[in-house]
C-alpha cells in the first residue's frame, strides 16, 4: 500500500514536471516574419521561412510561438508598412526577417522607437550593425562586410597581386567591393581596375569582362546576387575568360548555382555558410533539410534557421515580452549548421566563421569544395553605440 | 577603347536588338492589324524560355525544345484568343489593357507555381557553347547565332509582307480592314493567323534568350517596357517600325550602359518623350 502511494506520488510529481515542461510559464510569443514572398527577392524569403520553420518544428516548439508572415517585396514603403502592421495592429513580440538592404534601412528607425526586436535573417548592410545599429535589431545572416574582407586578405596571403573589380551599382555593392578592396590592397594587393555596372538593367556583362581580362590583372573579384549572378557566371563562361573568377559566395549561391551550369566550376568565393561543412551539426541539419525538402540548403535556408533557433534561445533566456527578448537576444551562442555562432553584443552582428570555397562537379551536379576557414569573423564597432 | 571594343559592343547591341525586334514585331503587327493592345505579349515571352527550359530537361535536345516551345506558347496564344482576346476586340484599349495587364499577373503567379521562383538556366547546344574569334576579338557562338535568326527573321518577313499574296492581304487589311474585307480577304481568320504567328515569335525569343539570361518570373515584365517603347518609337503597325525601333533601342541601352552608365536609364526614356512631342504617330507608322 505504502509503496503504490509511493508509485502514485512519484508518478504524479512525474506528470507535473513533464507538464511544466511542455506548457511555458509565459503566453505564447507572437512573431511576424516580414520577407519577399513576391518580385525579385521571392525565392529568398521562401528559403528564409523555410528554414526558421524547420527550426521551430524540430525544437517540438510550434504551439508556444504563432507566427504571422508579411510580404514586403522588395519595397522599402511596403517593408515599413508591413513592420507598422505587425508591431501596431497585430502586437507582434518579435519580427523576423528582411531580405533587402533597402527595405531594412526604411524600417530602422520605426523598430527602434517601436522597441520591437527584429532579428534580421538576411540583409547586409554594414550600417545596420554599425552608426545606424539599436539594441532592438539583431542580425544573425552577415553584414556586407564581414563577407568579403576575409576574402581580401585571403586572396592577398595567396599569391593574387592585382584584382579588377566588378559589382552592381547599389549601396550592397559598394559596400562588398570596397571592405574586399580595403582588406586586399591592406594586404598588399593592388586593385587594376574597377567598375559599377547599372543595378539591375544590365543584362550583358560581356564588355565588362572583355575589360576586365584586357586590364591583364591576376583575377577578377565580383559581388552579383540572383539572376545577375547567374547571368555574369553564364556569361563569364560563354565568353570564355581565361582571368579567373573569384567573388562574394552570393555568386555561386547553392540556391542557384544549377542554373548556372558548368560556368561555375573553378569559382572561387566566400561565404558564412556552405551546405557541404563536414560537422556533425551541419550533417544532421542537412539530413533533416533534404528529408522535408528534397533540395540541398542554403545559406539563406540557414540564415531562417538560426533566426528561429536565436529566438528559442532567448526566450529560454526569459524572453517573454519585446523587452525581454531584445534584452536576450545579444547573449545567445550555440554551435549551429554553419560553426560557432554568437552575437556580438557591442554591435549585434553576428560573429561567424566565413568559408572559401570552390565550386566543382560532384556525382549530383554542382556542389561546393571547402578551400579554407576564416574562424570567429567579428566586426569593427564602426561607429555604433547601443 | 579601342576597335575591339567597339566591335563587342555591337554585336551586343546587334543580339539584344534582335530579341527585341522578335517580341516587338509580334506585338506591333497584332495592333497594327487588329487594334488590340495585349500587354500579355511579354508573357508568352516568358512562357517561351520556361517551356524551352521544361521540354529540354525532359528530352535533353536543346533543338527539340527551340521547336516545340514556340508551337507551345502559340498554343496557349490561341487558347487566350478565343477565350479573352477575340470577346475583348470591341472593348475599347483601356479595357484590352486593364484585361492584359491583369493577364501579366495571371500568368506570372502561374508560372511562379509550375516552376517556382528560383530562375532557371538553360545550357547553350553543344554545337554553339565555345567562343568564335575574327578580328581581334572572341564572341560566343550563340549569341552569333540569335543575331543570325533574328537578321534571318526580319528579312524573311519583309519578303512575305512586301512580295507575296498574304503579306499584301496583311498589309491591306492593316490599312483599312472594311475595304479588305468587302474584296473578298477573310479578315477575321488573318487577324488569328497572324496572331498565331506574333505569339511563336514571342516563344521563340523566350526560348532562344533562356541560354543568354536565366529565366525569371520577372523577365516577362522587365522586358515589357523596353517592347512597347520600341513600338512606340518606330510607329504602330508596321515592319520597318519595328526593326528600326529595336534596333534605335538596342544599340542605345547597350552603348549607353557602358559610355554613359549614370545617365542610361533615363536615355531611351528621354528618347521616347522627344518622339511623342514631335512624332507622336512613330517614325515610321502604318498606314491607315
Amino acid at each position: 500500500m505504502k509503496s503504490l502511494f509511493a508509485k502514485m506520488a512519484m508518478a504524479t510529481a512525474l506528470g507535473l514536471g513533464m507538464m511544466s515542461v511542455q506548457l511555458p510559464a509565459h503566453a505564447d510569443t507572437k512573431v511576424g516574419l516580414i520577407l519577399p514572398y513576391t518580385g525579385t527577392y521571392a525565392a529568398l524569403g521562401n528559403a528564409i521561412t523555410d528554414g526558421f520553420n524547420m527550426a521551430i518544428e524540430e525544437a517540438g516548439r510550434t504551439d508556444e510561438f504563432s507566427i504571422v508572415t508579411e510580404d514586403t517585396e522588395a519595397k522599402p514603403p511596403v517593408g515599413l508598412a508591413k513592420a507598422r502592421k505587425l508591431v501596431l495592429q497585430d502586437k507582434v513580440d518579435v519580427m523576423v526577417g528582411v531580405v533587402s538592404s533597402g527595405v531594412l534601412g526604411a524600417m530602422r528607425d520605426f523598430v527602434h522607437q517601436s522597441q520591437t526586436p527584429l532579428i534580421v535573417a538576411n540583409a547586409g548592410n554594414n550600417l545596420a550593425t554599425g552608426e545606424n545599429c539599436s539594441p532592438y535589431i539583431v542580425r544573425v545572416s552577415f553584414s556586407n562586410g564581414q563577407i568579403n574582407r576575409p576574402m581580401g586578405t585571403w586572396m592577398a596571403e595567396n599569391g593574387i597581386k592585382t584584382v579588377y573589380t566588378l559589382a552592381p551599382d547599389y549601396s550592397a555593392g559598394h559596400q562588398m567591393i570596397e571592405s574586399f578592396s580595403a582588406a586586399f590592397t591592406a594586404a598588399g594587393g593592388e586593385i587594376a581596375g574597377s567598375e559599377f555596372t547599372p543595378f539591375g538593367q544590365t543584362k550583358d556583362f560581356g564588355p565588362y569582362l572583355t575589360n576586365a581580362q584586357s586590364s591583364g590583372a591576376d583575377a577578377i573579384f565580383v559581388f552579383y546576387a540572383g539572376g545577375g549572378a547567374i547571368n555574369f557566371v553564364k556569361q563569364y563562361g560563354s565568353f570564355d575568360i581565361k582571368t579567373p573568377l573569384f567573388g562574394s559566395g552570393f555568386l555561386t549561391s547553392p540556391l542557384y548555382v544549377a542554373a548556372e551550369g558548368e560556368a561555375a566550376i573553378g569559382v572561387r568565393a566566400s561565404l558564412h555558410y556552405i551546405p557541404t561543412l563536414d560537422t556533425p551539426e551541419n550533417k544532421a541539419f542537412v539530413d533533416a533539410f533534404m528529408a522535408k525538402h528534397g533540395t540541398m540548403p542554403s545559406e539563406y535556408s540557414v540564415q531562417g534557421y538560426d533566426a528561429g533557433l536565436a529566438l528559442m534561445a532567448a526566450v529560454d533566456a526569459g524572453g517573454t515580452d519585446k523587452e525581454n527578448i531584445a534584452a536576450a537576444l545579444p547573449n545567445v551562442s550555440y554551435v549551429g549548421p554553419r560553426g560557432a555562432l554568437e552575437i556580438d553584443p557591442a554591435t549585434n552582428n553576428i560573429v561567424q566563421n566565413i568559408y572559401v570555397y570552390d565550386t566543382v562537379m560532384g556525382d549530383d551536379g554542382l556542389t561546393q569544395k571547402l578551400i579554407d576557414t576564416i574562424p570567429s569573423v567579428r566586426d569593427d564597432v564602426a561607429g555604433c553605440q547601443m | 577603347m579601342d576597335a575591339s571594343f567597339w566591335l563587342l559592343q555591337f554585336l551586343n547591341a546587334m543580339q539584344y536588338s534582335m530579341l527585341l525586334f522578335l517580341l516587338s514585331i509580334g506585338l506591333t503587327v497584332i495592333f497594327g492589324l487588329m487594334h488590340f493592345v495585349n500587354l500579355a505579349h511579354a508573357s508568352l515571352y516568358m512562357l517561351g524560355a520556361y517551356f524551352g527550359i521544361s521540354v529540354s530537361a525532359l528530352t535533353g535536345q536543346f533543338w527539340l525544345a527551340f521547336i516545340l516551345s514556340p508551337i507551345i506558347v502559340t498554343l496557349i496564344g490561341a487558347i487566350l484568343y478565343f477565350t479573352l482576346i477575340d470577346r475583348m476586340r470591341a472593348a475599347g484599349p483601356m479595357n484590352q489593357v486593364l484585361v492584359t495587364f491583369g493577364l501579366i499577373f495571371v500568368i506570372l503567379d502561374l508560372v511562379r507555381l509550375g516552376w517556382g521562383d528560383i530562375a532557371l538556366g538553360l545550357d547553350a547546344p553543344d554545337a554553339l557553347a565555345h567562343t568564335v574569334s575574327f578580328w581581334g576579338i572572341s564572341y560566343p557562338a550563340y549569341r552569333l547565332f540569335i543575331i543570325a535568326l533574328g537578321l534571318t527573321i526580319m528579312i524573311s518577313m519583309w519578303v512575305v509582307l512586301a512580295r507575296t499574296q498574304i503579306g499584301a492581304m496583311i498589309r491591306a487589311s492593316v490599312e483599312n480592314a472594311d475595304m479588305a474585307a468587302s474584296l473578298g480577304i477573310h479578315v477575321g481568320r488573318l487577324f488569328f493567323v497572324v496572331f498565331c504567328f506574333g505569339c511563336a515569335l514571342a516563344g521563340l525569343a523566350g526560348v532562344a534568350a533562356a541560354p543568354i539570361f536565366s529565366a525569371t518570373t520577372t523577365m516577362g515584365i522587365t522586358i515589357l517596357i523596353p517592347t512597347l517603347i520600341v513600338v512606340v518609337i518606330g510607329g504602330l503597325g508596321s515592319l520597318e517600325g519595328a526593326i528600326a525601333g529595336s534596333l534605335i533601342i538596342g544599340f542605345l541601352e547597350t552603348f549607353g550602359a557602358v559610355l554613359l552608365p549614370s545617365l542610361s536609364a533615363v536615355l531611351t526614356y528621354i528618347l521616347l518623350a522627344v518622339i511623342l512631342v514631335l512624332r507622336p504617330q512613330g517614325l515610321i507608322p502604318a498606314r491607315g
